[in-house]
């Protein structure tokens, strides 16, 4: 590959497994490789430094390489790019960060890993233990940083029990409801010799979160659901988390019984957007018609949803006349906003596997003329056409692009990810998603800067694949350091800029709700996108105008390498529907009919 | 645009309602953690309960069990039926935390506090003070001069009772250990 540096002329036997030394000793850095080759890593991201130069210094070279490490160029890229590689392959994503500095850089990526339940392993150096607490030169107090956005860290300070984190620091990740964890790795204790005992011969984990759900409850439910009248599936990020057989069931399951079903954000792809009885997404941004159903059904069932406050609006007014049940992994989430009539703690797949069978067992019944009526309802809040925008032939309209998108793309394979802003929401709304997997945002941590990154990682995972992040000009600069790492990894990642030249969803928040004091959300001093593309080596494409469009878009598709489409649209658009926050769900602003008008309020 | 009607509470610039919807009744209640005695388990407990904005009335923490190494956290906190509830799962979720009992809620239990009152008292007044300790069965420790030491076991109740009665007799001074409490064999 031309963008590899120079191989040394002769890298030497590489050790593949174990110790070269008689007394089957290793060094903490060789046990550290040698654990994540045992747990199948086969590529991490990370950017090195003085406290984590052994691991380095041990990451195997030449033929014998099976861990590929992806440099970085800022820390906050590796563990977003660590993110968008796990959540695109289900497996946890691995990171190695140097102490300090390396550390606080991580930060927000593990604040996001956490909201979104990425499992992401990070293991950074620490300066030596004799020097902890002497405010040795690039130390921070590591642990207790990232203690609360992690799911669990450790502080290492014997070689000997390096093996053991590490096992336990990928079981912790990747049970119940996943999430990052950081193993911090004093220097002293990377290079000092230890024992390495592979995972089979771990004792059992401790941490065993309930996977079966309790029968009764289910049965419960199976009874609620025939009765209902207005019933509605409402799913998230759990359900992709949960595995390929959560969708699959939950699949089945939303065509046995005829319910509608809507998704939060981070759970688009779990049931096909074509699919018969999908309502689109819900919530502030989300359709007229799945907030209506919220509001009006009688039996809401949450799989693998937290009822976000960017979903329930005013929790007081929340769908007040139905009996909710929460199928969650975490007993933390279930009661916590909304109190449910029916918490079912359990793993999605599972619970959903013996709901569909206790439903089937009873008789498979549901109330049939009531959903009737209910269909019909529900098919007169879609005639309103919620997402419906002005198209103009002058300026591309944001929602357009993403049509055109959608329409070239449709049939590929590909992979969506988004920064965050205005262009997300509307991405969220106007891609449509067949597949788990295929889409990722940043939902609970709202991380301008994710999109990119993450598409780095995603395209790593699947090198063949189509990998876009739809960004926003703002988001997008956030990250970009990380064009660089693009072009030596040959990533062929698409940047599709929504180029508003604002902080687009702050403007429109300053519009609507503070008296249109657009106060610093204006840039004035944006780069020339196509010369930044040349400067890193990516192709660059701009383009304003509607009829070029389409051709814009399939010179970037058709690009073998690296692209950024900077896409100018329409400068002041708003997102809508809009249920502004702390209101409730039948409260929604809809586009104005005309320009410059205000948005209309409708209360249902 | 619909014109915004602002509770008390919310503030303008924000459609937030910064107000509990419902109107709950709070209450008191002990926990008993059982945790990994391992580096930091501490501070992930209480950076749980700061972080969520959890109250915490009153902490205990010592190891109890010196060969599997774990201690024994007693935490008093104080909520509405759900924050109760949520105080539960989270903790659980912290993972050395072995296991968590509402010994409030989850069947007879035993709570109790250690305090020492320090009294600098006048001649006139110690028959009083020692008559007021041994009311609450509390012990004279004899230490220090020109003043007199009580130990007292007791419910969180009984120790400030203790204390306003000591307190009109002289210069006094007290240290609480907080509630230790554990749940009993049912
Ligand atoms: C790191 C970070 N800082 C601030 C915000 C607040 N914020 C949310 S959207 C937004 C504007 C995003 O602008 P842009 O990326 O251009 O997207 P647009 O809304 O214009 O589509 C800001 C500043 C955030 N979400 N993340
Ligand atoms: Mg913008």
């Amino acid at each position: 590959m031309s963008n590899q540096p120079p191989a040394p002329s002769d890298p030497g036997p590489a050790a593949t497994t174990g110790s070269n030394r008689l007394d089957g000793l290793m060094t903490g850095a060789e046990i550290v490789i040698q654990a994540l080759k045992d747990h199948d890593v086969s590529v991490v991201f990370g950017y090195p430094g003085g406290a984590i130069l052994p691991i380095y210094d041990s990451l195997p070279k030449g033929a014998s390489n099976l861990i590929h490490h992806v440099l970085v160029r800022h820390e906050q890229g590796a563990l977003h790019a660590a993110e968008g590689y796990a959540r695109a392959t289900g497996k946890p994503g691995v990171v190695f960060v140097t102490s300090g500095p390396g550390v606080t850089n991580s930060v927000t990526g593990l604040a996001d890993a956490k909201m979104d339940s990425v499992p992401v392993i990070v293991i950074s150096g620490q300066v030596p233990t004799f020097m902890i607490g002497t405010d040795a030169f690039q130390e921070a107090d590591s642990v207790g940083i990232t203690r609360s956005c992690t799911k669990h860290n450790w502080l290492v300070q014997d070689t000997n029990e390096i093996a053991e984190v590490i096992h336990s620091a990928f079981h912790i990740a990747t049970s119940g409801r996943p999430g990052p964890v950081l193993i911090d790795l004093p220097k002293d204790v990377q290079i000092a010799l230890g024992k390495y005992e592979p995972p089979s011969k771990l004792h059992r984990q401790r941490y065993q979160p309930v996977m079966t759900p309790d029968t009764d409850n289910v049965e419960t439910l199976a009874e609620w659901m025939e009765t209902a009248e207005r019933p509605i599936f409402y799913t998230g990020g759990g359900v992709i988390n949960s595995g390929e057989a959560a969708s699959a069931r939950l699949r089945e399951l939303v065509d046995a019984t005829g319910f509608p079903i809507t998704s939060t954000v981070m759970g688009l792809g779990s049931y096909p957007a074509s699919g018969k009885h999908w309502l689109s997404m819900l919530g502030m941004h989300g359709s007229y018609e799945a907030n209506l159903a919220m509001h009006g059904c009688d039996l809401m069932i949450n799989v693998g949803a937290r009822f976000d406050d960017r979903i329930t609006g005013r929790i007081a007014d929340f769908s007040p006349n139905s009996r909710k049940a929460h199928i969650d992994i975490d007993p933390a989430s279930i009661n916590k906003v909304i109190k449910v009539e029916l918490g079912i703690l359990g793993d999605a797949a599972i619970s959903l596997e013996m709901l569909l069978e206790a439903w089937k067992r009873r008789g498979g019944r549901t109330n049939r003329p009531a959903l009737r009526r209910w269909w019909q309802q529900i098919d007169e809040w879609r005639a309103k056409d919620c997402f419906r925008y002005r198209a103009n032939a002058e300026e591309i309209k944001p929602q357009y692009a993403l049509e055109r998108l959608q329409a070239l793309t449709k049939d590929l394979d590909r992979f969506v990810t988004t920064e965050v802003g205005q262009h997300q929401m509307w991405a969220a709304q106007f891609l449509h998603f067949e597949e788990p997997r295929r889409w990722q945002t940043s939902g609970g941590l709202g991380t301008m800067g994710y999109g990119f990154p993450s598409s780095l990682g995603i395209q790593l995972a699947h090198p063949g694949s189509l990998v876009i992040n739809i960004a926003g000009e703002a988001s997008w600069l956030m990250n970009m350091q990380e064009m660089s790492t693009a072009v030596q990894e040959n990533a062929p990642v698409k940047q599709f800029i929504l180029n508003n030249g604002y902080l687009g969803m702050v403007r429109q928040w300053q519009g609507l709700l503070h008296e249109g004091n657009y106060s610093q959300s204006w840039c004035s001093s944006l780069p020339d996108f196509v010369q930044l593309a040349r400067a890193f080596g990516w192709k660059g494409i701009t383009v304003s105008q509607p009829d070029k469009l389409d051709d814009a878009i399939r010179d970037m598709l058709s690009y073998e390498g690296p692209v950024i489409l900077d896409c100018r649209v329409t400068k002041e658009e708003n997102c809508f529907p809009m249920i502004p926050a702390g209101k409730p769900h039948n409260e929604m602003w809809f586009e104005p009919p005309a320009s410059g008008d205000e948005p209309q309020s409708v209360t249902v | 645009m619909s014109e915004m009607i602002l509770k008390k509470g919310s503030s303008r610039k924000s459609a937030y309602d910064l107000r509990k919807d419902q109107s709950y009744k709070e209450a008191t209640h002990t926990f008993s953690i059982l945790v990994d005695n391992e580096a930091g388990v501490l501070a992930r407990i209480v950076d749980l309960f700061a972080g969520r904005g959890f109250n915490i009335e009153s902490l205990t923490v010592t190891e109890v069990d010196h060969t599997g190494h774990r201690s024994r956290i007693t935490i008093v906190s104080t909520g509405g039926d759900d924050v109760i509830q949520q105080i539960r799962a989270q903790v659980q979720n912290v993972i050395p935390v072995h296991e968590i009992f509402d010994l409030t809620t989850d069947g007879p239990s035993v709570a109790r506090e250690l305090a020492l009152h320090v009294l600098k008292v006048r001649e006139a007044n110690i028959e009083a003070a020692r008559a007021a300790a041994q009311a609450f069965q509390s012990k004279e420790l004899g230490v220090g001069a020109g003043c007199l030491v009580f130990e007292q076991s007791g419910t969180p109740h009984e120790i400030d009772e203790l204390f306003d009665r000591l307190r009109p007799l002289g210069e006094l001074e007290v240290a609480r250990t907080g509630v230790v409490g554990l749940k009993l064999p049912q």
